[in-house]
């Protein structure tokens, strides 16, 4: 195992550019003159870079093979996003500068909102929210203030089980109580099920689409008459909009409010931590509670529109993670409305491809076609003793990164594999080549997956151990 | 506690009852299929529930499930020792491992539930 950058650097090696004070001190500040030692790492310029060596190539990545992290949606992200983000045109700006000076930016953002309203068949977009769990805070709390403003007393909110995990937990926290609708053999919302549970007591009907299951539900047009029939509305969690792009624009088939993950669908690395961005679009009836300020075009400049005064407010600093549209911006411009309809169908093709190969060797409950994910599951390997965690820590010997597991719950020992657009049809052979070769060992040496992963930097972790005591903490010395 | 005396629910809670009073816990099937339970968080003292509500969630490492009352009635008693040290339930699901007791409002509602034997069969099933 690596070494924290302060234990290597102990032996009173330093780093040290900064010379010696020779100015006069103001006698009035030596009593708050520091005495303790900064605790910065006493390590020189070549052992730092060393150390961040060592870690980046330890560490597995999008740059270094398949990523199928199933709802994660890690794929590639053009290399020109980023150089657009990073010119200094851009992130040389401040927040607080006067419009007039950040035309371009206001610019950026406007077509930005317009360019997601075309994609989604929205009337209005905010990009405030910076990250998909924010959006659908932001869009509930604007169901909230809609039916508040009707005088309406709605209490529930229903949310399928193939939803994703964060749909309840947004709903609890604007305050709603979140109803589950179990979904049908299919996989699907089944319409008599959500007609048996719906009421005039409904808020919002919230669901994934395409769902956690990877499925497309089929009864999309019904649902949503259903909900609207209740006086419901209906929010979709745009996170997997991979699928949908160029194919189905969800404000034309009645979706009232949606949130999209620009950090997933629209390129920018994803999964370091940050920073996300997660713009919701809602139809007419509801533009006006979006959060302010909103960037609207005057003839000939665009300029922060403060009102209306319905607006939910603000919900995050200044206009969201502004670096992340810019290469939402980019990606968009640079695929075109044409291009944008590939990266779904590719996305869809190689998941299904991948469907097919991995279903020969691991039980798919919920049967294609699929979108642009799909669950698998190694309930078959049981016979053997093997469970899908050990499936997923034998992946990590073979040089690629495991699948999400366990998730959703509606599917036992679960596989959530999304291939992504970006790989092309030898990696997906090789990926599955892997699968196959991983459930003949679970067969003939099923210790080899229990003892797995034997070539990582680390072992197997204790999981247990480290979710019940967990310790982040560093101390010299200790 | 005679485990073949016990209630079950289609959710892997089991009842054990005493008069009116109510113990309840999750199978040994249960806490085998969740794995190493981390977390558990339970309602306070006092409230009162219906059957078939959530009444907690269980956290383990790979998995967050909820837990349902099997019965209608209120909460008398948490088993503070399971909050702090979560492995028992992994260790010892009947005994040690119980969730909490709960005072009946009417033990009617018992007869939906499953019966040891019933339970087995319904294993058998999933």
């Amino acid at each position: 195992m690596t070494g924290t950058i302060f234990e290597k650097g102990l032996h009173g090696r330093s780093g040290k550019y900064i010379p010696e004070n020779d100015c006069p001190v103001d006698e009035a500040l030596l009593p708050i003159q520091r005495k303790s030692s900064l605790g910065l790492p006493r390590i020189a310029e070549q052992g730092v870079i060393r150390h961040y060596m060592e870690l980046a190539s330890k560490n597995y990545h999008i740059d270094k093979g398949i990523y199928p992290l199933g709802s994660c949606t890690m794929k590639y992200n053009p290399v020109v996003n980023e150089e657009i983000a990073r010119d200094n045109a851009f992130c040389g700006l401040h927040p607080a500068q006067d419009e007039a000076d950040v035309q371009g930016a206001l610019e950026l953002i406007f077509n930005l909102q317009e360019a997601l309203c075309e994609i989604c068949g929205m009337d209005s977009f905010t990009l405030q929210p910076v990250a998909g769990a924010h959006g659908e805070l932001t869009g509930i709390m604007i169901a909230r203030d809609y039916f508040r403003e009707r005088g309406e007393d709605r209490k529930f909110v229903i949310v399928p089980d193939s939803a994703h995990g964060t749909n309840p937990a947004s709903v609890s926290t604007c305050g709603f109580t979140p109803v589950t609708l179990k979904s049908d053999e299919r996989g699907m919302i089944n319409p008599a099920d959500l007609k048996e549970i719906i009421s005039s007591e409904t808020a919002v009907l919230m669901l994934t689409l395409p769902n956690t299951l990877g499925l497309f539900e089929r009864d999309i047009g019904k649902i949503i008459e259903i909900a609207h029939d209740a006086g419901a509305l209906v929010y979709m969690d745009g996170a997997n909009m991979n699928a949908l792009m160029g194919i189905v624009q969800p404000g034309k088939i009645g979706i009232d409010i949606m949130h999209l993950n620009l950090h997933k669908t629209f390129s920018t690395p994803h999964g370091g931590g940050g920073p996300g961005s997660g713009p919701v679009g809602v139809r007419e009836h509801l533009s006006a509670f979006l959060p302010v300020p909103r960037v609207v075009k005057k003839i000939d400049s665009f300029e922060f529109s403060w009102g209306p005064e319905k607006s939910i407010g603000k919900v995050h600093s200044y206009f969201g993670n502004f670096n992340v549209l810019v290469k939402a911006y980019a990606y968009i411009c640079r695929l075109g409305a044409k291009g944008l309809r590939e990266v779904s169908e590719n996305a869809i093709i190689n998941a299904n491809y991948l469907m097919e190969l991995v279903g020969r060797f691991y039980d798919v409950k919920y049967p294609g076609p699929c979108m642009h994910e799909f669950v698998a599951s190694a309930v078959n390997l049981k016979k053997h003793g093997v469970s899908t965690l050990d499936v997923a820590k034998r992946l990590l010997d073979y040089g690629v990164h495991a699948p999400t597991v366990y998730f959703p719950l509606i599917v036992k020992e679960a596989l959530m594999i999304e291939p992504v657009e970006t790989e092309k049809k030898e990696t997906l052979d090789r990926f599955a080549g892997i699968m196959e070769k991983i459930s003949r060992e679970a067969a003939e040496n099923p210790d080899l997956l229990h003892e797995a992963p034997v070539s990582t930097p680390v072992r197997r972790l204790d999981e247990a151990c480290a979710a019940r005591n967990p310790d982040f903490r560093w101390y010299e010395g200790k | 506690m005679e485990i073949e005396e016990c209630f079950f629910t289609k959710e892997h809670e089991w009842v054990s009852v005493d008069g009116d009073v109510a113990t309840i816990g999750i199978s040994e099937y249960a806490a085998g299929e969740l794995g190493d339970i981390v977390f558990i968080e339970f309602p306070d003292v006092g409230q009162k529930v219906k059957q078939m509500d959530p009444v907690g969630t269980i956290e383990a490492v790979k998995t967050v499930a909820e837990l349902f009352s099997p019965v209608t009635g209120e909460i008398i008693e948490i088993n503070e020792e399971v909050v702090d040290n979560p492995e028992i339930v992994n260790k010892s699901p009947y005994e040690e491992g119980w969730f909490m007791k709960i005072r009946m409002d009417k033990s009617s509602e018992l007869d939906v539930l499953f019966s040891y034997e019933e339970y087995n069969d319904f294993l058998g099933e999933e």
